[in-house]
């Protein structure tokens, strides 16, 4: 009977090992090839085990600071102006629909839940915010259309203000004299952290990914973040293959880096994610499980 | 109404009227909100009248022609309306049913391994592929795939497919990505399920002599039941909408991959931005929404009577 467990054990262990490989192994992939020598890659193609091993790739990087570096630190500034903005508007909408006292409540709740069964689609949003609010290569575009609050956060924010917050503890600070904005700040924000914390993340991560904003309203190459220039060298790409025959060998029309610097930029893109997730994991399944969970 | 009843429905009122008042602070500190969700929600369903007029820039939305039906007659008389309706459905289907599977097995998986810190790693590591942008996912595929160097065609079969403009493989590519990416998310949704069911129903069963096999068919899966149907049930609701990096990122935007990797996402994308065919992909957009909140309210519905606690409402 023993045998046969550990038999069973065995084996599903090595299906979870598997599947570990199956997650781990691209990003692997992606990095060794950011560290291959240019010639071998074009040669040998992508491996895990490069004939010739170069850091020509990141120094290129650091070198040529300008578009790389602005991206970067783009991304970094619209992550967190936008993590901090949106953050401040999920709580400050929780919180008073987390009163039960409040009139009107059911209704304010109706209005923003609303926004998840039902929205304009991309056409109305575009038009929108392209003609009439002007956003385009501004970087409000980065933050305001889509992620700046989400009715989904809001909600989860709601249900752990009304379930973690004791209303006593509200009767107390009112009967003390307080405001509403001293109670949110002094009583409800330090019952709150680890909730705090998997906002914060969840918000943070879906601004430092996204890319579509940038998509749809930025073309000023100045104002790209990391994920808007790896998609741009996408579209360079297949352009130049479409046309390659059109431009000669030296084009200095659409200038593309190479194969391996490709590589690197994706791993740049990557790496301050893969880097904070293990310690902040908890976080995020926390978050995960109640968004999915409890609904 | 009596004048009872009358006077005691004006005192509600003004009651009402009293605390509203008393309540400013909490409106006002909902002002940022309310406004922003009256902006990026509200005006755009608001702008779906476009999909019945005919979009002029210089007039804005609401001075353009109306259309009456034209655009959507000029959307299904083409061949792409049956297309992007077909692929977006048929790909959610695939993503939903196998999604929901394999997330299951993984998860069941992960609570019948003893060993302790072996399991807290995989949890680790199963979620990063959800981490990443898809952006930077079709990076990876390129990696892999690239005709002239990729780790397929090089290293493994030593071939010269050209991946990027051979139509049939992309179904089965896109699903396993939409898989790799997911998985890990959903798993974990009913990992922590399955460790909420009562521990006692496993010793009873294990008294009763039942293999593992039987324990999981007979505690497990029907404690997993609920969230399996709740969560299949909303992304049902969600089947007109699709993850718009997968399916325009990935595949590279190649044109050769048009028919089975264009949904109805990608092609009010591209009407939009790139074709400036406001018309018919307004029509897309609108038939899209529409569809959308007819199936997630009937899908709603359906959770609420199942099961009052996972229900949104």
């Amino acid at each position: 009977m023993v045998q046969h467990d550990r038999v069973q054990q065995t084996i599903m262990n090595i299906f979870m090992i598997l599947l570990v490989l199956c997650c781990v192994l691209p990003f692997l992939l992606m990095v060794i090839s950011s560290l291959t020598d240019e010639t071998t890659l074009l040669k040998n193609g992508y491996s895990f085990f490069p004939a010739k091993w170069s850091f020509a790739t990141y120094s290129y990087i650091i070198k040529s600071a300008g578009t790389i570096l602005s991206g970067y630190l783009m991304t970094i500034l619209v992550t967190v102006i936008g993590t901090t903005c949106s953050i401040l508007m999920t709580i400050l909408f929780a919180y008073p629909l987390s009163r039960q006292d409040l009139p009107y409540r059911g209704a304010l709740s109706f209005f923003l839940f609303f926004t998840m069964l039902f929205n304009g689609g991309l056409v109305p949003t575009y038009i929108m915010y392209a003609n009439i609010f002007h956003i385009k290569n501004t970087i409000f575009a980065l933050i305001v259309p889509s992620l700046l609050m989400n009715a989904f956060y809001v909600i989860m924010m709601r249900s752990f203000f009304t379930s973690s917050i004791p209303e006593s503890l509200i009767e107390a600070a009112k009967l003390d004299g307080a405001h509403e904005m001293q109670i949110l700040t002094k009583v409800v924000m330090p019952l709150s952290k680890p909730m705090l914390v998997t906002l914060v993340l969840m918000i943070g991560l879906g601004y430092w990914n996204d890319w579509m904003n940038g998509l749809y309203y930025v073309s000023n190459q100045k104002l790209f973040t990391i994920q808007m220039i790896l998609n741009n060298m996408i579209n360079n790409i297949e352009f130049l293959s479409k046309n390659g025959s059109l431009f000669g060998a030296n084009s200095s029309v659409v200038d593309i880096p190479t194969v391996g610097i490709r590589m690197g930029i994706a791993v740049i893109a990557v790496l301050p994610v893969l880097v904070v997730y293990p310690f902040l994991q908890k976080y995020f399944v926390k978050g995960i499980v109640i968004g999915g969970v409890k609904g | 109404m009596r004048s009872s009843d009358k006077v005691s429905a004006v005192a509600c009122r003004t009651k009402k009227r009293k605390s509203v008042l008393k309540y400013w602070e909490l409106y006002l500190m909902m002002m940022p909100g309310i406004v922003y969700l009256l902006i990026n929600n509200y005006l755009p369903i608001g702008g779906l009248v476009l999909a019945f007029k005919k979009y002029d820039y210089k007039k804005g939305i609401f001075a353009s022609p109306w259309a009456g039906f034209s655009n959507f007659k000029f959307l299904f008389s083409t061949r792409d309306a049956f297309l992007i309706i077909k692929n977006t459905i048929a790909y959610n289907l695939v993503f939903i049913i196998l999604g929901t599977v394999f997330a299951v097995l993984v998860a069941i998986v992960l609570n019948e391994i003893r060993a302790e810190v072996p399991k807290k790693i995989y949890q680790v590591f199963i979620l990063i592929p959800y981490l990443v942008s898809m952006v930077v996912v079709s990076y990876i595929v390129f990696a892999f795939l690239s005709a002239d160097n990729g780790f397929v065609n090089k290293s493994i079969l030593h071939a010269n497919i050209n991946w990027y403009m051979t139509p049939k493989y992309w179904p089965y590519i896109l699903v396993f990505v939409n898989l790799w990416k997911n998985f890990g998310y959903n798993s974990i949704i009913y990992y922590a399920t399955v460790i909420g069911i009562d521990s006692s129903l496993y010793e009873a069963a294990v008294v009763d002599g039942a293999s593992r096999w039987q324990r999981i068919r007979n505690v497990t899966l029907p404690g997993l039941r609920p969230t399996i149907i709740t969560l299949f049930l909303l992304s049902i609701g969600r089947v007109f909408y699709s993850d718009f990096g997968l399916f325009y990122q990935v595949p590279m935007n190649s044109g050769l991959l048009y028919d089975v990797t264009t949904t109805i996402d990608v092609y009010v994308y591209k009407g939009l931005i790139l074709l400036n065919d406001i018309g018919r992909s307004a029509a897309a957009g609108f038939f899209q929404s529409i569809c959308g909140f007819v199936l997630v309210m009937a899908t709603n519905l359906v959770v609420t009577k199942l099961d009052k606690d996972n229900a949104l409402f």
